[in-house]
C-alpha cells in the first residue's frame, strides 16, 4: 500500500474565526502523527478538511492511498447485526466477508457479530467504529479521539491494530487528549490562534 | 456503480422495513375510505370526483416519509462516510430517489386498486389513475428527496417539508387529476413533463442540500 499525506500552509476558518493557519506536515508510508491541543482548537476540523468534508480556507492537502475516518459518528445501521452493518461499508469498499471478520477480530468483536448495533455499549460502539476503519482497507487512517470510552484491554487492541497498519505501510493521523501508544510518532500541538 | 446499487439496496430495504412505507400507504387508504363517508353514498358523485381524491391522498401520503429520507443518514454520519469515499452527492441523491420511488410508487399503485373500488371508479378511470401514478410518482419521489435534503438540518422539519413540497407538487396534482376523463391525453403529457423536470433537477438540488449539511 502506498499511502501518502501532505498538508501545506493549511488554514481553517470556522464561524468567522481562524482556528489555525500555516499548518504543514508530510507523512510517508508507515508514519504516524498525534494531534494534541485544547478543546475547540481545530483538531477535528483538521481531520475533516483532510477527509474532504470541509473546505480549507487556504493551503492544500494531498492524499493518496484512500482515507478511512473514525469520528464521533458510528455510521452503522442501528437495526442491523454488527457484522451486516460493517458488511455494507465493506461491499462499497470492495471488501468481502473476510475483511469484516478481520476487522471484528482486531477489536475483539467477533462474539458480538450477530448483536444489533443499537444494543452495543459505548466502548463497543467505539470499537465498532474502529473495526469499520480497519475493514475499509484504506491507506490513511484519520482517528478522532480513538481512545475515548475504551478500557485498558481495548486500548491495547487499538495500539496493536495501529502498529499492524503502519507495518503494512499505512499512515495514521490521530487527534487525542489521551496518550496513544504510537511508537516513534511525533506529536503536533495545535494552539489557539491569537 | 457498486456504491450506487449498494446505496439503492440499503435505502430500499430501510423503506420497506419497519416504520417505512406501511404508514403512508395506510394513510392513503384511510383518506380514500373517509371521503365516501363525508360526501355520502352518491355513486355518480364519487365516481366523478374520486380520481382527484386519489391524487390528493397520494400527495399527502408522499409527505409522510420525508423526515426519514435524509436526516437519519446525516445524523449518523453515513453521508460523511460516502463523501470520504469520494462518492458524489448527486450520485447519492440519485440512488436515494430511485430507492424511494421503488419503495413508494409501486405500493401506492397497488393501494390505488382498493381505493378505486371504494370511490366507485370505473375501469377506464382506474386505468387512467394507474397510468398517471406510474408517470407522476417518480416526480413525487424526486421532490420528496429534494425537500428532505433541504430541510434535514432543521429541527422539526416535518411541517416545513410539507410547506416546501406542496406548492412544488401543484403541477403534478393538476395534470394528474386532469389525466382522468375526457381530454386526458394532453394532461398526461404535461404530467410526464412535470415529473421528468423534477426527476432531472432533484439530484442536483438534493446534492447541493447534502453538501450544505456538512457546514
Amino acid at each position: 500500500m502506498s499511502a501518502r499525506l501532505s498538508v501545506e500552509a493549511l488554514s481553517c476558518l470556522r464561524g468567522g474565526r481562524i482556528l489555525f493557519k500555516g499548518l504543514g506536515f508530510t507523512l510517508q508510508p508507515g508514519e504516524a502523527l498525534l494531534l494534541t491541543g485544547p478543546n475547540g482548537v481545530g483538531k477535528s476540523s483538521l481531520l475533516r478538511i483532510i477527509a474532504g468534508l470541509l473546505p480549507a480556507f487556504s493551503g492544500h492537502v494531498e492524499t493518496s492511498g484512500g482515507i478511512a475516518l473514525a469520528d464521533e459518528h458510528m455510521a452503522l445501521d442501528p437495526r442491523l447485526p454488527l457484522a451486516e452493518a460493517l458488511g455494507y461499508w465493506a461491499r462499497i469498499d470492495g471488501g468481502d466477508r473476510d475483511t469484516v471478520a478481520n476487522g471484528l477480530a482486531a477489536f475483539d468483536l467477533t462474539r458480538l457479530a450477530e448483536v444489533p448495533v443499537r444494543m452495543l455499549s459505548t466502548g463497543q460502539r467505539r470499537r465498532a467504529t474502529l473495526a469499520r476503519v480497519h475493514a475499509a482497507a484504506a491507506g490513511i487512517w484519520l482517528l478522532d479521539e480513538p481512545g475515548n470510552g475504551l478500557d485498558a484491554a481495548s486500548l491495547a487492541l487499538l495500539a496493536e491494530a495501529m502498529a499492524a497498519h503502519r507495518a503494512k505501510g499505512g499512515i495514521i493521523l490521530a487527534a487525542s487528549h489521551q496518550t496513544l501508544d504510537l511508537p516513534g510518532a511525533p506529536s503536533l500541538t495545535l494552539e489557539a490562534a491569537a | 456503480m457498486t456504491a450506487f446499487f449498494a446505496i439503492l439496496k440499503r435505502d430500499l430495504r430501510l423503506s420497506l422495513g419497519a416504520g417505512g412505507i406501511g404508514l403512508p400507504i395506510a394513510f392513503f387508504l384511510l383518506v380514500a375510505t373517509l371521503y365516501p363517508f363525508a360526501v355520502g353514498p352518491d355513486g355518480a358523485l364519487l365516481a366523478r370526483t374520486g380520481g382527484g381524491v386519489i391524487w390528493v391522498a397520494a400527495l399527502l401520503a408522499a409527505l409522510l416519509p420525508i423526515d426519514r429520507l435524509i436526516a437519519p443518514d446525516a445524523e449518523s454520519g453515513v453521508l460523511d462516510q460516502y463523501a470520504v469515499r469520494g462518492i458524489g452527492e448527486e450520485a447519492v441523491a440519485t440512488a436515494k430517489i430511485a430507492a424511494h420511488w421503488l419503495g413508494f410508487g409501486p405500493p401506492l399503485m397497488l393501494a390505488a386498486l382498493p381505493a378505486a373500488a371504494l370511490l366507485r371508479l370505473d375501469w377506464e378511470s382506474l386505468a387512467a389513475v394507474e397510468l398517471g401514478l406510474l408517470v407522476g410518482t417518480p416526480g413525487l419521489a424526486a421532490l420528496g428527496v429534494m425537500v428532505a435534503s433541504l430541510t434535514a438540518g432543521v429541527r422539526r422539519s416535518g411541517a416545513l417539508g410539507g410547506l416546501l413540497m406542496l406548492p412544488l407538487a401543484v403541477p403534478l396534482i393538476i395534470f394528474g387529476a386532469g389525466s382522468i376523463g375526457d381530454f386526458g391525453g394532453g394532461a398526461l403529457r404535461f404530467l410526464a413533463a412535470s415529473s421528468l423536470l423534477l426527476v432531472a433537477i432533484a439530484p442536483f438540488a438534493a446534492g447541493a442540500g447534502i453538501r450544505a449539511l456538512r457546514e
